[in-house]
């Protein structure tokens, strides 16, 4: 485990503790202090903690790829907005298999989770390295077989 | 100035109201359990981003926003995680997709 | 005043909601709609914040959130192995 890691790990449990306290008094603070060293020391012993929980070599690749991410969201939100209150309700719900490219489990639960966070995709199964996608329509199902996101996550994946 | 963020944040939770409504409308009108979570997700990603934004812009920068923000980022990471798990245990108990030929009664196995 | 519209329209899509709980038809139907439920007053709760003057709300909805998302968890894996899981006897089902 390197020290860095283990450093960001500390940081990230104070500024949790900082926000949920609210009170900047110096005797509470070098608690909150004191408190995230010693999860972090506890979780080592027990070795809980590690690279999964805390993927700090995706850093690099996620601010270029959840831009992307969030604008692919809101054009399906969007598109199936339009499909439910559409009066004939035009759905052709299909169940597909995509490859994934990734490699690490950390760039699999980010496709996976990506596939799922979009509106009209769902991933239902993960069978060795293929996913099981229930989409909306059938243009939804083709737009995803392209392998944008796919090609993206992977890049995102291969920054670290 | 705090008149128009006043107005955008209006306009930005009035749009993520819109968009839940929808979204609980599509769980209600959907056939078949896998198409009904699609119409979930909605409420999950548009609807709560567009209201916690707003509500982000009301709040200005207070400890206030970083609650909310911490509230964004947990649904950003937990609601995907739970509609997986719901449909990957509704694949293994065998609930089929709806199909459009199949009528309005399907998916009611189990 | 302008939070009553928002609080509205999270009502109205609360009461669609229960009514998709209530209907089914199948139990992940129930549960998904309970999912959705728990979004919905996370969000409530979140905008409660505002109108009562308490910033203590946002802390309730965070907790709210949390439970949900253990709930939903807890639910769905009880109605696909029967029970709540025993480590080390289902172990390479739960792995995938």
């Amino acid at each position: 485990m390197h020290r860095f890691h283990s450093i960001s790990v500390v940081i990230s449990l104070f500024v949790f503790w900082l926000v949920l306290s609210g009170y900047f008094t110096p005797f509470l603070v070098t608690v909150g202090l004191v408190s995230s060293v010693l999860v972090v020391l506890f979780a080592h012993r027990m070795s809980v903690i590690d690279r999964e929980g805390h993927p700090l070599e995706l850093r690099a690749g996620v601010w270029s790829y959840w831009p992307w991410l969030v604008v692919e969201i809101v054009k399906s939100a969007w598109t199936v907005s339009k499909l439910i209150v559409h009066p004939r309700l035009p759905i052709s719900p299909t169940m597909m298999r995509v490859k994934m490219s990734q490699t690490s489990a950390v760039g699999q639960v980010m496709y996976a989770n990506s596939i799922t966070l979009t509106p009209g995709t769902i991933s239902v199964a993960i069978e060795g390295d293929e996913i099981l996608v229930h989409a909306l329509t059938q243009a939804g199902a083709e737009d995803l077989a392209g392998g944008e996101m796919d090609r993206r996550v992977s890049a995102c994946e291969a920054r670290a | 100035m705090s008149a128009a963020i006043d107005i955008l944040s209006m306009i930005l939770m009035g749009a993520g109201g819109v968009f839940c409504v929808i979204g609980a409308f599509g769980v209600l009108r959907m056939p078949g359990f896998y198409t009904r979570m699609h119409a979930a997700s909605v409420i999950d990603t548009l609807g709560a981003s567009l209201i916690i934004v707003g509500l982000l812009l009301q709040s200005g920068f207070t400890l206030a926003s970083g609650k909310l923000l911490i509230l964004w980022l947990l649904i950003f990471f937990c609601s995907p995680t739970a509609s997986h798990s719901l449909a990957n245990a509704a694949h293994r108990r065998g609930v089929t997709p709806w199909q459009p030929d199949q009528g309005a009664k399907s998916s009611s196995k189990n | 005043m302008m939070y009553a519209v928002v609080v509205g329209a999270l009502l109205v899509s609360l009461c669609l909601l229960l009514v998709r709980a209530l209907l089914g038809p199948t139990v992940f139907d129930r549960a998904l709609a309970g999912n959705a439920v728990g979004t919905v007053a996370m969000l409530l709760l979140a905008i409660f914040q505002f109108v009562s003057g308490r910033p203590e709300f946002v802390d309730l909805a965070l907790v709210y959130g949390l439970l949900n998302i253990v709930g939903t968890i807890a639910v769905q894996k009880f109605f696909r192995y029967g029970d709540l899981g025993e480590p080390g006897v289902a172990d390479e089902e739960h792995r995938l």
